[in-house]
C-alpha cells in the first residue's frame, strides 16, 4: 500500500510542469499541442475592482484576474491541475473557486475558500474533457456570481477539435442595480433585484460595450470561427443567436455531442456551449439573446464584423423595393394624395417611429449608450444641412453602416435598412424624429421624401 | 423617545468614549439558533464605543513585548501582524492586522474579553434611532455598499462614524472585527454544504423581503469570519473589548 502511494506520487512527480497560458476576454488561449498529460499551473487573483457595464455605468465587479468573465483556462483532457487562488489584501471579503470541471466535493470550493490577504492551492485531475463554468461558491454566492466572479476553463479532449481561423470567448451575465438600464455613475448592486430576478443589464463580457464598435470580434470572409460561449447567470438563461449566422455546429452544452445547423442554441446558468461557423459572406454579424428584450435594452448584444468580399450568391441584398397596397390600395392611395406638406403627421409619424425605429433608438429617442446613437437633440441630425437632407431618407430606405459621431460619441454600428415605409409613412416618421424630444428641423414634405427615394442608388448595401 | 433611549444609556455609562453598557434584551442571529428556537437571551454587557485604536493597542505593546511584531511567534500571528501600522493613519485609526491571540491578549490586559458574536450581532444590529434596523432598507444598503467595495487607503479614519442607539460606533463601515467565537459556525460555500445551519434560518418565519437583505449583510459577516484561523491578520480586520455591565 505504502509503496503503491510511493509509486502514485513519483508518477506525478514526473510529469511535465507548465504554467497555464491564460487570456483575457474575448481571447482565448491557442490550443495544445502536446500530446501527454502535463502538470498544469493555474494562479487566478481575485480583484475587486470598478469597471464600465454601459457607458457612463460603473459597477464594483468582483472578478478573478480583473476581467469579467475572469481569464480562459485551457487545460488538456488527463493533465494534473494545481489551483492557486489569491486574494489580494485589498479585498474585503473571503471568495473561493468551484470550478464545474472538477471532480470532487465543491468542485475545489471548501478547500480554496481564501480570506483577504491570503492564497491557497488545490489539485485536480481533468478526467472529462469539455467547456465548463468556473464560478466564486462564497456565500452569499448569488451575490458573488451577480457582481461578475464567473469564467472558463475548457478541457481540450485528447483528440482535439479541427483548426479553425479564429477562437473567440464569450459569456453572459445578468446584473441588478436599483436603477434601470443606462442610468449614470456608480450603481451598487441591488440584492432586491437580483432575488426578484429583476436584472437591469444583460451583456457579454461584463458590459454593454465589450464586443461593439472597435471591440467586435473580427474576422474575413472563407474563415471559421469557434465561439467558447458561457453564461455565469446567476438567474437568467441564454437564448444564443448570432443574427444572421446559422451555426454550422454547436458542441451543445459544452459537452461531446454535436447538433448541425442551428440557429439559436440554448445555453443554462452555469452551463456552456462551443459554436462554430464559417462565414460566407460579409458584414456584420450580431450576437444577441434572442430573449429580444435583453438584446436590444439591456446589453446582450455584441458584433462580429466580417471583411472581405461579400458573396451575392449566398445573400444579395436588397434586390427590389416597390410598394405593396394590399387589399387597402384604394383607401390608401385616396389617403395619400391629400396630404399637405406640412400636414400634421406627428401621431402617425409616432407610431410609425415605436414600430420601426424604437427598438433600436429606444422609444424616447435616447439610444443605447455605444451601440445605437441618440435621435434626441442629436447634433448630427440637427447638422444635416439643406444639401444633405436626402441622407436620412438613404438611411432608412438602405441602411447605414461605418464610424459616425453624434453628441460628441463614435459609433461603428449598423442600421439595418427598414423596410414597408411608403412615402407618406417615411415623411412622418422622418418628421417625427425630426421635431420631437427638442429636435427643429424642418419638417419634410411628402413630394421630398419622394424624390430622395427616386434618387437613390440601387439596394446594394450589405446587410445582415 | 428613542434620543431618550440613547440619552439614557449613555447616561449610565460614566466613561463616556471608553465603553457603553448594552441593557439586556433578545436577539435572533443568522447561525446558531436550534430548531424551533425563536431567539437568544442576551444579558446586559459592555462595549468599547470604538474599535481599539493604534494608540491603545501601542500602549499594551509597551507593556507587553512578548507581542511586539519582532518577538511574536508565527503560531500566534501572521507574516502580516501589525505591517499596516507603519502607513499614516491617525493614533485614533483603528489597530489591524491583528490576530485573534493578539486581540484577546489585549483584552485580557485590560482585564476584559472579546465580544460574542451573539453580542456584536446584538449591538450592530442597531442604527442611529432604533435597536433593530434590520427592516430598514437604507441602513442594509448602507452596510452592503461598503461590504461590495474593496478597502481604500485613508478610510480608516474614525471622524464622523455615526454613534449607534447604544452609543456604540462603526460597527459598520470601518473594519471587519474579532470576535470571541469566530469560528463556531462554518459558512463557506453554498448554505447547502454547511451542516451546521439549521434548516430555515435564513428564511426563518415572518422574514419580508428586506429582512432578507438584512440577513445577506449578516451572512457576509458570516463568510468572512469562516474564512479566519486565529492567526489570520487582515488590513481590514479589528477588534474591540466587551466586559460585564456595571
Ligand atoms: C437595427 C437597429 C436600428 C433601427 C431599427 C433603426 N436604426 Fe437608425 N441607426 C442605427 C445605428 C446602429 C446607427 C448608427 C450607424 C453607424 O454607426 O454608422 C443609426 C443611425 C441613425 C441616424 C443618424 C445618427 C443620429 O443619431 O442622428 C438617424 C437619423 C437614424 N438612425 C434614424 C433612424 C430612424 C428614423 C429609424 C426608423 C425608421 C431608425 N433609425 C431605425 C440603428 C438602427
Ligand atoms: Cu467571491
Amino acid at each position: 500500500m505504502v509503496v503503491l502511494l510511493g509509486l502514485v506520487v513519483s508518477v506525478v512527480g514526473a510529469l511535465p510542469a507548465e504554467k497555464a497560458v491564460m487570456t483575457q476576454p474575448p481571447l482565448v488561449p491557442p490550443a495544445i499541442t502536446r500530446t501527454t498529460p502535463a502538470k498544469v499551473t493555474v494562479e487566478l487573483e481575485v480583484v475587486e475592482k470598478v469597471m464600465q457595464l454601459a457607458d457612463g455605468v460603473d459597477y464594483v465587479f468582483w472578478t478573478f484576474g480583473g476581467t469579467v468573465p475572469g481569464s480562459f483556462i485551457r487545460v488538456r483532457e488527463g493533465d494534473t491541475v494545481e489551483l492557486w487562488l489569491e486574494n489580494s489584501p485589498h479585498n474585503k471579503l473571503p471568495h473561493n473557486i468551484d470550478l464545474h470541471a472538477v471532480t470532487g466535493p465543491g468542485g475545489g470550493a471548501a478547500s480554496t475558500f481564501t480570506a483577504p490577504g491570503h492564497k491557497t492551492r488545490f489539485t485536480f485531475k481533468a478526467l472529462n474533457p469539455g467547456l465548463y463554468i468556473y464560478h466564486c461558491a462564497t456565500a452569499p454566492v448569488g451575490m458573488h456570481v451577480a457582481n461578475g466572479m464567473y469564467g472558463l476553463i475548457y478541457v481540450q479532449p485528447k483528440v482535439p477539435l479541427p483548426k479553425v481561423d479564429h477562437e473567440y470567448y464569450v459569456v453572459q451575465g445578468d446584473f441588478y442595480t436599483d436603477a434601470d438600464f443606462g442610468v449614470r455613475g456608480l450603481q451598487p448592486f441591488s440584492m432586491k433585484r437580483a432575488i426578484d430576478e429583476r436584472p437591469s443589464y444583460v451583456v457579454f463580457n461584463g458590459s454593454a460595450l465589450s464586443l461593439v464598435g472597435d471591440r467586435a470580434l473580427k474576422a474575413k470572409v472563407g474563415e471559421k470561427v469557434r465561439l467558447f460561449v458561457g453564461n455565469g447567470g446567476p438567474n437568467l438563461v441564454s437564448s444564443f443567436h448570432v443574427i444572421g449566422e446559422i451555426f454550422d455546429r454547436v458542441y451543445l452544452e459544452g459537452g461531446q455531442k454535436t447538433q448541425e445547423h442551428v440557429q439559436t442554441t440554448l445555453i443554462p446558468a452555469g452551463g456552456s456551449a462551443i459554436v462554430e461557423f464559417k462565414l460566407e459572406t460579409d458584414g456584420t454579424f450580431i450576437l444577441v439573446d434572442h430573449s429580444l428584450f435583453r438584446a436590444f435594452n439591456k446589453g446582450a448584444l455584441g458584433m462580429l464584423k466580417a471583411e472581405g468580399a461579400g458573396n451575392k450568391e449566398v445573400y444579395s441584398g436588397r434586390e427590389m423595393e416597390d410598394v405593396y397596397l394590399g387589399d387597402e390600395s384604394v383607401a390608401s392611395s385616396v389617403k395619400a394624395t391629400p396630404v399637405a406638406p406640412t400636414a400634421p403627421v406627428a401621431a402617425d409619424g409616432k407610431a410609425l417611429y415605436a414600430a420601426n425605429c424604437a427598438m433600436c433608438h429606444q422609444p424616447e429617442g435616447q439610444g443605447l449608450p455605444g451601440v445605437f446613437p441618440p435621435l434626441a437633440k442629436s447634433d448630427y441630425l440637427a447638422g444635416i444641412t439643406s444639401s444633405r437632407r436626402a441622407e436620412i431618407v438613404e438611411f432608412i430606405l438602405r441602411g447605414k453602416a461605418g464610424k459616425l459621431t453624434v453628441n460628441g460619441v463614435e459609433y461603428n454600428g449598423v442600421m439595418t435598412p427598414v423596410a414597408g415605409l411608403d412615402d407618406v409613412k417615411l415623411a412622418a416618421v422622418i418628421n417625427f424624429v425630426a421635431t420631437s424630444w427638442g429636435n427643429k428641423s424642418a419638417p419634410y414634405s411628402t413630394a421630398e421624401v419622394k424624390r430622395y427615394r427616386e434618387a437613390l442608388p440601387p439596394a446594394s448595401a450589405p446587410e445582415h | 423617545m428613542l434620543s431618550v433611549l440613547a440619552a439614557a444609556v449613555l447616561a449610565a455609562s460614566p466613561d463616556g468614549g471608553g465603553a457603553v453598557t448594552l441593557p439586556a434584551g433578545r436577539f435572533a442571529p443568522l447561525f446558531g439558533l436550534d430548531e424551533g428556537q425563536k431567539d437568544f437571551a442576551v444579558a446586559a454587557f459592555r462595549l468599547d464605543v470604538r474599535p481599539v485604536s493604534r494608540a491603545e493597542f501601542a500602549a499594551f505593546l509597551e507593556a507587553s513585548p512578548a507581542w511586539r511584531p519582532d518577538s511574536v511567534s508565527r503560531q500566534l500571528a501572521e507574516e502580516r501582524y501589525l505591517a499596516s501600522s507603519k502607513d499614516a493613519h491617525s493614533p485614533r485609526a483603528p489597530v489591524v492586522d491583528v490576530s485573534y491571540f493578539a486581540a484577546k491578549a489585549y483584552c485580557a490586559w485590560r482585564g476584559q474579553r472579546l465580544p460574542t458574536t451573539l453580542e456584536w450581532e446584538y449591538a450592530a444590529a442597531a442604527d442611529e434611532v432604533t435597536r433593530d434596523a434590520s427592516g430598514d432598507p437604507a441602513f442594509v444598503q448602507r452596510i452592503l455598499d461598503w461590504y461590495s467595495r474593496p478597502s481604500r487607503p485613508g478610510e480608516l479614519d474614525l471622524e464622523g462614524s455615526p454613534r449607534n442607539v447604544y452609543g456604540v460606533e462603526a460597527l459598520h463601515g470601518l473594519v471587519w472585527e474579532w470576535t470571541s467565537d469566530f469560528n463556531a459556525v462554518f459558512v463557506t460555500a453554498d448554505n447547502r454544504q454547511d451542516g451546521e445551519q439549521p434548516a430555515g434560518t435564513m428564511c426563518g418565519a415572518g422574514a419580508t423581503g428586506s429582512a432578507r437583505r438584512e440577513d445577506y449583510a449578516a451572512f457576509m459577516r458570516y463568510a468572512l469570519r469562516s474564512s479566519l484561523s486565529a492567526r489570520s491578520t487582515l488590513p481590514t480586520l479589528g477588534f474591540r473589548c466587551a466586559g460585564a455591565a456595571r
